[in-house]
C-alpha cells in the first residue's frame, strides 16, 4: 500500500527497460517499494532491470514478456503483471515507446503503423485494463510516459510524437474519468533526455539525465499535479512553443 | 456506492463499501466478504481503518449504554463513543478510566488502539480496565475476558481491528466527585529540566502532559509546559451536579489551501501558546474538556492541514533511552520541518497485549504536514533511532512506517499473526495499514 507521503510500495512497469523507467524504479526502491513487476519484449534487459530494482532494495521482482506490435495481446499482459503480485498494485507506470530515426523510415507505410502501434494502440489498450484492475481495487496511481513533442509535433519525429500526442489527450480524459474512484492519473512530459532511446540525436536546450526525470517524477507522485514535467520549466517553454507561428516553429524545432 | 476513506491526517484515501451492521449476526454475515475491517470514527490518523476495494464496518450502529453498576461497572456497544459515554456518566459521578486526546473515539477503536491518556503512568492503557468484551470473527463470537480466552483477548488490544469486529465492552468505570480537574502548570525553558522534573514528580499526579515548541532553536529548543492535575475531591462553587463537556460548537467549514501551516504561522502559533501559559500556577480548576480535549471545541480541525494532510509521529522509547526524545526534537528543530507543539509523557508498565503500543519510559507525539520534501526521509531516520533505543511506533498514529520497521519495534507481531490466522485463517480481516506493513504475514 502507498504511505502517506505517496510513496508506492508496488509496481508495475510496462516497459520496464526504458531508461527513464528504471531510474524512477531505482528511487521508488530506494524508498519504500519492495515488490516489481517488469513487462518488456527482451528477458535479457528485463533481467537486469529485476536485478537493478533488488540492488536498490527490492524484495522481490518478476517479469513478464510481451510484444507492443500486438495491442490485442496487451490485456493478457497487464493480467500477468497482476497476476504475478499478490498483493493491491500502488502503481503502474506505463513507458512503452518506439522512437528510431525517423528520416530512414518515414516514407515506409508498415513502419508508420507499427509507430502508432507501439506508441499509441499498444499503450491504449493497456490502459483499459489497467484502469479495470485499479478501479477494483480501489486505489492505485498510473503515470504514462508521454513527452514535450506532444505539445507540438516536430517535423523530424511526427510519427512518434503524433502518437505520443493522441495518447497523452487521451490520458486527460481517461484522467478525468478516474475521478472518485481513488484512482488517479499522471502524465509525465519529460523534454529531451539523454538515453538509449536518443542516442546519437543532437542535445537541445534543457536536456536533462534520467536521474533528474527520476527525481522530478517521484516529487511529482507526492503530489497531485495532472502533468508531470521534467524539468519542471518546459511547461513554461512549451507554453510559448506551442503558440509560435508555423515558419518559425519550423525553424525552432528543426535546428 | 463505494466511499472514500482516509484516517484523520487525511492522506492516502482509498475507496470501499461502507455497511454498518448493528448485530453480531449481520457481523457475522459481513466478515465472509474478502477483505474487511471494522471502522470506528475515523481518528486514527493513517490507514488502519481502511481496506481499498474491500468492505467497511462502521460501528456506529452498536450504540447501546447500559446501566452503570454501584461498582462503576458497564457494558457498552463497541460504536459508543467516549463523548457519549461521558454524557451518561460525569452527571453519575463516573469518568473514563482512560482517555485519549479526544472524547471522538469509539469504544470499539479504542480497543483496536489500546489508546492511552495522560495517566498512563499511573492507570495503565485502557485494556487494563476492560473487564470483558464480544469479538466477531470469521470462525464465530467469543466471550472474552483476561480469564476466558485470555490470549485472544490480548492481543486484540492495539491490533488496529485485525482480530475480528469488538460488538461488546464491558468496562470499569472511575469514581469522581467533581467535574472539574485541579491543575498545576509550570513553564520550562528547555528540554532536559521538563523531562527532570516529570521524572522526579510525576508520581504525584494522577494525570501529566508536557507541551513541547519544537520549533524553537538555539538555547530554548524542547521549551516546554507542563500540565499536571486530578479530579477535584469535593464539586466546586455552588452548582452540586456535574456536567458532562458540551459537543463543540466551531468547526473549520472547508480544507484550508496549502501551506496555510508552515513555518512562520506555526512559529508564531507556538510562542502565542508558550506566553500565555504561566511560569507556575497550582490548583487552578479546569473543566474536563479542556483538560482532557482541549482540540474537540474545533470539530473537523484536521482540515486546517490543507488538501495534503498531516501525519502524526508517535514513538516510545525506554528509560535509559531519554536522549533519543532529545535527538529526535534537535533533528526536527534543525530541518525547519514545521511541527505544531509535540505531546511528551511518561508512560508506566504496558500490558500483555502483543501489538499495544505503550512500554515504561517516554513517548512523543508530534504533528507534521505533509509536504516538506524531507519529511519522509527524516521520519525513516527517527525509526532507526527509535528500533536502536529499543522503542516503537505507535500504528493509531502511522501512515509512513517500512514493513521492516514494524518488525524490529514489535517482536511478538509473528505470536500476532499466528494467533490471528487461528480464528480468520483465510485472513478475510485486514486494511490498508496490514497491507502496507504486512501484518498478518507475522
Amino acid at each position: 500500500m502507498e504511505n502517506a507521503f505517496g510513496q508506492p510500495q508496488t509496481i508495475v512497469v510496462l516497459g520496464g527497460t526504458s531508461d527513464i523507467a528504471r531510474a524512477v524504479v531505482k528511487k521508488l526502491c530506494s524508498a519504500r517499494a519492495h515488490h516489481v513487476v517488469l513487462a518488456g519484449r527482451n528477458q535479457t534487459l528485463l533481467d537486469e532491470a529485476a536485478a537493478e530494482a533488488r540492488d536498490y532494495g527490492a524484495t522481490t521482482t518478476h517479469t513478464v514478456l510481451f510484444d507492443a506490435t500486438e495491442p490485442l495481446d496487451a490485456a493478457r499482459a497487464v493480467s500477468d503483471c497482476f497476476g504475478a503480485m499478490d498483493e493491491p498494485v500502488d502503481l503502474v507506470i506505463e513507458a512503452v515507446g518506439l522512437l528510431g530515426k525517423q528520416l530512414e523510415y518515414e516514407d515506409d507505410p508498415t513502419m508508420a503503423a507499427t509507430m502508432a502501434t507501439v506508441n499509441y494502440a499498444w499503450p491504449v489498450a493497456a490502459l483499459a485494463e489497467v484502469r479495470r484492475r485499479l478501479v477494483a481495487q480501489g486505489h492505485g496511481r498510473i503515470l504514462v510516459m508521454s513527452s514535450v513533442a506532444a505539445i507540438r509535433v516536430r517535423r523530424s519525429s511526427y510519427l512518434y510524437s503524433g502518437a505520443k500526442a493522441g495518447l497523452d489527450r487521451l490520458c486527460d480524459g481517461l484522467a478525468d474519468s478516474l475521478e472518485g474512484t481513488g484512482v488517479t492519473l499522471q502524465i509525465l512530459r519529460p523534454g529531451f533526455v539523454r538515453s538509449k532511446m536518443t542516442t546519437g540525436e543532437p542535445e537541445i536546450p534543457f536536456t536533462t539525465g534520467v536521474n533528474e526525470v527520476a527525481e522530478n517524477v517521484v516529487r511529482g507522485l507526492a503530489g497531485s499535479a495532472r502533468v508531470i514535467w521534467s524539468p519542471p520549466i518546459l511547461r513554461y517553454v512549451f507554453f510559448v512553443l506551442r503558440h509560435l507561428p508555423a515558419p518559425i516553429w519550423r525553424k525552432v524545432a528543426d535546428r | 456506492m463505494r466511499t472514500r476513506l482516509t484516517g484523520w491526517g487525511r492522506t492516502a484515501g482509498s475507496f470501499a463499501q461502507l455497511d454498518a451492521p448493528a448485530t453480531e449476526e449481520a457481523i457475522a454475515a459481513a466478515l465472509r466478504a474478502p477483505a474487511v475491517i471494522a471502522r470506528g470514527l475515523g481518528r486514527s490518523y493513517g490507514d488502519a481503518a481502511q481496506v481499498g476495494g474491500g468492505l467497511v464496518l462502521d460501528n456506529a450502529g452498536l450504540n447501546a449504554i447500559g446501566p452503570i453498576g454501584p461498582d462503576g461497572l458497564v457494558t457498552l456497544g463497541a460504536g459508543v463513543s467516549i463523548e457519549d459515554l461521558l454524557t451518561v456518566a460525569i452527571p453519575q459521578g463516573w469518568f473514563v478510566p482512560v482517555t485519549p486526546g479526544t472524547r471522538q473515539v469509539s469504544i470499539g477503536g479504542a480497543v483496536a488502539a489500546d489508546v492511552h491518556g495522560k495517566n498512563h503512568h499511573v492507570d495503565g492503557s485502557f485494556a487494563r480496565h476492560v473487564r470483558a468484551m464480544r469479538l466477531v470473527t470469521p470462525t464465530g463470537v467469543h466471550a472474552l475476558s483476561p480469564e476466558v480466552e485470555p490470549a485472544l483477548f490480548w492481543a486484540t488490544f492495539g491490533a488496529m481491528g485485525l482480530t475480528g469486529v469488538v460488538s461488546e465492552v464491558t468496562l470499569q468505570l472511575l469514581a469522581i466527585a467533581s467535574d472539574q480537574v485541579l491543575v498545576d502548570t509550570d513553564r520550562y525553558d528547555d528540554l532536559d529540566e521538563v523531562m527532570a522534573a516529570m521524572v522526579e514528580g510525576d508520581d504525584r499526579y494522577r494525570y501529566s502532559v508536557a507541551w513541547v515548541d519544537c520549533m524553537a532553536r538555539g538555547r530554548r529548543m524542547g521549551r516546554s509546559i507542563l500540565t499536571r492535575g486530578d479530579h477535584a475531591s469535593a464539586p466546586a462553587g455552588d452548582d452540586p451536579t456535574n456536567h458532562a463537556p458540551r459537543a463543540a460548537r466551531l468547526a473549520v467549514p472547508i480544507t484550508a489551501p496549502p501551506g496555510l501551516l508552515n513555518p512562520a504561522t506555526i512559529t508564531a502559533f507556538n510562542e502565542l501558546w508558550f506566553r500565555a501559559a504561566p511560569r507556575h500556577r497550582v490548583g487552578e480548576a479546569q473543566s474536563i474538556g479542556s483538560f482532557f480535549h482541549p482540540l474537540d471545541g474545533l470539530r473537523d480541525w484536521n482540515r486546517l492541514y490543507g488538501p495534503r494532510g498531516f501525519v502524526q509521529y508517535q514513538f516510545a522509547v525506554p528509560d535509559d533511552a531519554a536522549e533519543t526524545v532529545t535527538t529526535a526534537i534537535a533533528r526536527l528543530s534543525a530541518s525547519r520541518v514545521p511541527s505544531f507543539l509535540a505531546v511528551l509523557k511518561r508512560f508506566g508498565p504496558g500490558d500483555p497485549a502483543p501489538l499495544s503500543f505503550p512500554q515504561p519510559g517516554w513517548t512523543l507525539a508530534l504533528d507534521l504536514p505533509v509536504g516538506p520534501a524531507r519529511l519522509a526521509a527524516l521520519l525513516d531516520e527517527l525509526d532507526e533511532l527509535v528500533i536502536a533505543a529499543r522503542g516503537r511506533v505507535y500504528l493509531a498514529k502511522d501512515s509512513r512506517l517500512s514493513p521492516q520497521h514494524v518488525r524490529a519495534m514489535y517482536p511478538r507481531l509473528g505470536e500476532f499473526a499466528a494467533l490471528a490466522d487461528t480464528i480468520d485463517p483465510e485472513r478475510h480481516l485486514t486494511s490498508d495499514l496490514a497491507r502496507r506493513l504486512r501484518l498478518r504475514e507475522g
